[in-house]
């Protein structure tokens, strides 16, 4: 699969199998999801009107306006900040579901380093923070490979026992007199002091327009992903132990390094997103400050088919589905878990081309779709 | 040959002595974490309660002297732990870390406890009830994997389980609430089995959008539905049925045979799957779907249906176990109440070697440790409730790093069986 990606990205003809995963296959996901969505909706009494209120909602919340697509890409940043990683890891034959814990930690410790350096300039603070928050989620993201690694542990479980353990510990973190916000009693960390934080960018055009410097750090590590997994050293030995371990092996690439490696640097993407969330959106943490994006993300690098082009399309896609389902929750007084839904589905379809072609037999063709 | 034989045991022999040091450094380490930061506040006796007031049966309270017992698991653990180091093996390295981590809890207890009085029946008793759900998910994890199909979405089928059985049993009672749990974790498996069996799906993956979607369905009908319609999330609760006689034995009375339907049901599971799986004919054709499907199939065992039925029945084993949720404990659905136990009992399938009997007890390890940290947070320990509050999962951690390599997974785990 990687070399048909990199035969396309070329800007060699693309033929129609190529067209065919990369576009008509997601596309027929997206809407046999929201068809699906539509019925849920119906199942549990919501009328038809209401229905065609929230996609118009849908649509309108995400691209409608200037506003909406300032929201669309707030939500998108740090999706593909963590796509990117959980691609990295899948092309290394990992499957890292410990995003949500590295995000956690990686914003605990951006919002940490950004608070302490009160008064420092921004072009120290920033990137001091930016840095704490990577190195955070790489951390914490390599006890489970280095396990992995060393006792053969598998990062599903450890990894998820990793993310409920990270719910306690920020629990824990923003109750202690260091990092909770003075003369409070709930859990809530001091601010980050705006020399720390990510710019906005289009506060001129409009105060309330959210979107901000993130989506360049974003874009940056897109093509710093593609460079590391296509075109170096390094992410060469991640692919050949993800696509073959035993060969890779005898080919004296040395297999633990690699897991703690992809998971390091998987986490550090994370670790990126969760500081981008505390210092350009919310500015300070909170519990379930990470909102289910290292989840989320999983869906991202599925979607994206584990190539960073491909995640960075996912993530606005589906930073797309949150904005406009805030927007439905508003309009249409629709749960916003009705997003969630769909994005499951959207997977569901993705994944196995094998169902896909069962319910519709015509229009694809017949060799083996994928995978 | 031979070379490559010596080498071997020359390896293992080598892998066994480092086991070893280890194990002998972490029970060492223990004695000294004992000696320093629990020996010097433990002035006083620390009070078992064994009766609650209204048991027939009355029981004298276990009271013990802190310090004296504290000094004598100093000197275990570093007795255990220096033989280790001296004369130890591989075969003495797992029990000798059992027995430790054993009287280290019990120190524990003894220290947080002392001064104080702490009903050490009820904790048990709270034990067997919190195992339950990861008891379940243990069971439904090691009927589908001995098929050869991983199944993550344990945690999705919980929930779905938890959920419809508040729906159910709001509108038609508890035991219709009951069934249609079981049918719907049934349901659930019945699609894992499509996605990975006949649409060839990556297991981890499939298992994985089933958590998700169900997440996103239950969340969404109980934020749309049951906000406004509260009735719908008001279910009866399975009260504990207690055994004529068996009930008024002391301890054992309490924590095994006053309960309610899902502990008896758990431990009853336990025990058929584990004749169903390795006294059966179709056990054994199971597990050798799991092991080997290629000869499996060349035998004329139907692999595609033999998997399809076992992860079905894996689906009802964890909806029951879901049900727990609700029905078995507060009647009332909440967001994603199952809170990874799912995943936790996917661990105690591994730490219980892919046996029923295996899970069940590990469930109870994971039991033991969540609701030892309910009742510590009681006592007001000087240790934070978050952190005692995760030691169930760093427990899991542990277990799974140090379990790896001596349990086997069924030999076609995870891998998908294309019939040629």
């Amino acid at each position: 699969m990687s070399d048909k990606m990199e035969h396309l990205l070329q800007g060699r003809a693309i033929g129609r199998n190529q067209i065919e995963d990369l576009v008509v296959v997601p596309l027929f996901a997206l809407f046999m999801a929201l068809f699906l969505g539509a019925l849920t909706m119906l199942a549990t009494g919501v009328d038809l009107a209401t229905i065609g209120q929230s996609y118009i909602a849908l649509l309108r919340g995400s691209v409608g306006s200037l506003n909406a697509v300032s929201e669309t890409l707030t939500a998108a940043t740090p999706l593909v900040l963590v796509g990117l990683g959980l691609a990295l890891g899948f092309r290394a034959g990992l499957f890292n579901i410990g995003a949500e814990g590295q995000v956690i930690m990686g914003g605990l410790a951006a919002v940490v380093v950004g608070f302490s350096l009160e008064g420092v300039p921004s072009f120290v603070a920033l990137p001091a923070a930016l840095i704490a928050g990577a190195l955070a989620g790489a951390l914490y993201a390599s006890i489970a490979g280095w396990l992995r690694a060393a006792t053969g542990a598998h990062e599903v479980i450890s990894t998820i026992m990793l993310n409920l353990i990270s719910y306690r510990l920020l629990d824990y973190m923003l109750s202690t007199s260091f990092v909770q916000k003075e003369g409070r009693n709930d859990p809530i960390s001091k601010s980050v002091p705006e020399a720390a934080e990510l710019p906005r960018l289009l506060t001129a055009l409009d105060p309330n327009l959210r979107v901000h410097a993130g989506i360049f750090l974003a874009l940056a590590m897109v093509a710093v992903v593609y460079w590391l997994l296509f075109r170096s050293k390094l992410g060469f030995t991640f692919r050949a132990s993800g696509e073959n371990p035993i060969a890779a092996r005898f080919a004296g690439m040395n297999a633990g390094l690699i897991i703690v490696l992809a998971m390091a640097i998987a986490g550090g993407l994370a670790g990126l997103a969760g500081a981008n969330q505390v210092l350009g959106v919310l500015g300070r943490a909170t519990p379930g400050f990470s909102a289910g994006i290292g989840f989320t993300a999983i869906s991202v690098a599925l979607l994206g088919r584990s190539h960073p082009v491909g995640v960075l399309f996912a993530g606005l896609l589906f930073g797309a589905l949150e904005a406009g389902g805030r927007q439905m929750q508003v309009d249409a007084g629709v749960s916003i878990d009705l997003i969630g839904i769909i994005q499951a589905l959207i997977i569901v379809f993705i994944a196995t081309p094998l169902l896909v072609r069962a319910i519709f037999p015509w229009g694809f063709r017949k060799t083996k779709v994928g995978s | 040959m031979t070379a490559v034989a010596t080498n071997t045991t020359k390896m293992l022999d080598l892998a066994g002595k480092r086991q070893a040091w280890i194990t002998g450094a972490i029970l060492i380490g223990l004695g000294v974490l004992i000696a320093f930061f629990m020996a010097p506040d433990t002035q006083g006796a620390a009070t078992f309660r064994l009766s609650r007031p209204t048991d027939a049966l009355q029981v004298p309270n276990l009271v013990v002297s802190g310090q004296p017992f504290i000094y004598f698991t100093v000197i275990v653990l570093t007795f255990l732990g220096a033989r280790q180091f001296l004369r130890g093996g591989a075969q003495w390295a797992l029990l000798s870390l059992g027995i430790g981590l054993a009287i280290a809890v019990a120190a524990f207890m003894v220290w947080a406890t002392v001064g104080k009085s702490f009903s050490l029946t009820g904790m048990l008793q709270a034990t067997m009830v919190r195992a339950v759900p990861i008891a379940l998910g243990g069971l439904a994890g090691v009927l589908s994997e001995r098929v050869g199909v991983v199944n993550i979405a344990i945690e999705g089928m919980l929930l779905a389980g938890a959920f419809v059985g508040a729906l159910a049993g709001s509108v038609l009672g508890g035991v219709t609430g009951l069934i249609a749990a079981v049918a719907v974790g049934g349901l659930f498996g019945l699609i894992l089995a499509a996605l990975v069996v006949t649409y060839r799906m990556d297991q981890i993956i499939a298992g994985v959008v089933i958590n998700l979607f169900v997440l996103g369905l239950t969340s969404y009908v109980s934020s749309q539905v049951f906000q406004e319609y509260r009735d719908l999330n008001n279910a009866p609760v399975f009260r504990s049925i207690k055994i004529p006689l068996l009930g008024d034995i002391p301890v054992l009375g309490p924590v095994l045979f006053d309960q309610n339907i899902f502990v008896y049901g758990a431990l009853i599971m336990a025990v058929t799957a584990t004749y169903y799986l390795f006294h059966t004919r179709l056990g054994l054709r199971a597990r050798a779907v799991g092991e080997h499907p290629k000869a499996a199939d060349t035998l004329g065992i139907n692999v595609y249906r033999t998997r399809y039925i076992n992860v079905t029945l894996a689906g009802m084993v964890a909806g029951f176990g879901g049900a727990w949720f609700t029905l078995g404990s507060v009647g009332r659905f909440d967001e994603g109440m199952t809170g990874g136990r799912g995943y936790i009992g996917l661990a105690a399938m591994i730490f219980g070697r892919w046996h029923p009997m295996g899970a069940l007890a590990a469930a109870l390890v994971f039991g033991f440790a969540d609701s030892l940290q309910q009742k510590l947070a009681l006592l007001q320990t000087p240790i934070p409730s978050e952190f005692l509050a995760m030691a169930p999962y760093v427990a899991t951690i542990i277990v799974v790093a140090g379990l790896v390599g001596r349990a086997r997974a069924p030999a076609a785990d995870g891998k998908p069986y294309v019939k040629e």
